[in-house]
């Protein structure tokens, strides 16, 4: 099914992706309102919550250019050492900057 | 009874706190905002229309996804299945606020993960692992960040991109370096490193042999799988300690 993207159709459109997206936002949290919270599943949860971080990250590093490896690095480093996001962050771009410019 | 059951307590000076505590990150969403609204002027969208995405959609990746499939006509179905894909992260960030959102109530609940993003989760995801409680911040720090996304793409489709290259700047980078500073100040134990390299490995190689943008999830759900056959021995959970813990901004 294809929607011709008039007005009407861009509105309709846009309607579906909020729908889908809101679905996705809901969704984990109405499910989980069945589960009992054991300690089993607490640490699943914790687990898996800061493995999401992992899991957006490993596949940027892996497939970006020398500019986003240089970025991640940098902002490893800096925070494993200061523990502050921000400079961390900032250490990241000009990393990035740096590297893109040279190269 | 009911006041009993949603222990919950917000606290009206803590989230504009966190509204402004993530007003930094916020001025990078505006960049790529302004780069989302010129693509979308670009592939044909009415200024207004891209505004309106912005607004209810407020999900950057999926939005710019939807972008590639534009046409003259669009392809409902594979369209709505690359927005799940790309948005079905949210389905484990949610699910990983829950221990905290069983104590609120169920209409402000879902209200606030109306404004649920990657960056604002990433705090309360973090904070929760030292022991505090913090949904303060998906509602701050949510709604600065939905502003930031609105500001941008407002300023993309009437001015168009605001930088020539923003990816010489670095700044494609921002969400990946504040995601990953993010993961670095939360608990670290042998069992969460663990749980990183097998969701890192997982990932990697959803990524490269799995449809596109599963990653994510696969790469998440074997992370938690570590967690679910290993538990903390120290017995007592996270939750209740309240306080201390080193505090990053």
């Amino acid at each position: 099914m294809a929607i011709e993207t008039t007005p009407a159709g861009i509105f309709g459109l846009i309607a579906l992706m909020a729908l889908v997206t809101l679905v996705t936002r809901f969704g984990g949290v109405f499910l989980m309102s069945f589960v009992p919270i054991s300690p089993r599943i607490e640490s699943f949860i914790n687990t898996m919550a800061s493995s999401v971080l992992i899991a957006i990250i490993v596949p940027m590093a892996v497939g970006g250019d020398l500019g986003a490896l240089a970025a991640l690095l940098a902002t490893a480093v800096t925070m494993l050492a200061l523990r502050k996001p921000l400079p961390a962050i900032s250490a990241g771009l000009v990393a990035a900057a740096s590297v893109r410019y040279l190269g | 009874m009911p006041l009993a059951n949603y222990p919950y307590q917000f606290q009206p000076r803590k989230v504009r706190s966190e509204f402004f505590r993530l007003l930094p990150i916020s001025f990078f969403v505006v960049a790529f905002g302004a780069a989302f609204g010129l693509a979308a002027v670009q592939v044909g969208l009415s200024p207004f229309e891209s505004l309106i995405m912005s607004s209810v959609v407020f999900a950057g990746a999926s939005q710019f996804a939807a972008l590639d499939m534009w046409g003259t006509q669009v392809s409902v179905l594979p369209l709505l299945a690359v927005v799940f894909a790309i948005n079905s992260r949210h389905l484990l960030m949610g699910a990983s606020l829950y221990p905290m959102l069983k104590d609120v109530s169920p209409g402000k609940r879902y209200a606030l993960l109306l404004l649920l993003t990657d960056a604002n989760w990433a705090v309360a995801a973090q904070e929760y692992q030292s022991g505090r409680r913090n949904l303060e911040v998906i509602v701050g720090g949510g709604l600065v960040l939905w502003l930031a996304w609105i500001i941008g793409t407002a300023l993309g489709v009437y001015f168009g991109g605001l930088l020539q290259n923003p990816k010489a700047l670095g700044l494609d980078m921002v969400l990946g370096c504040f995601l990953l500073a993010m993961a670095l100040g939360g608990k670290k134990s042998p069992r969460v490193l663990v749980a990183w390299l097998v969701a890192g490995f997982a990932s990697l190689a959803a990524w490269k042999w799995l449809p596109s943008n599963m990653h994510v999830v696969v790469g998440a759900l074997a992370g938690g799988a570590v967690g679910f056959f290993w538990l903390d021995k120290t017995g007592k959970s996270a939750v209740n300690r309240e306080g201390e813990a080193d505090h990053g901004d």
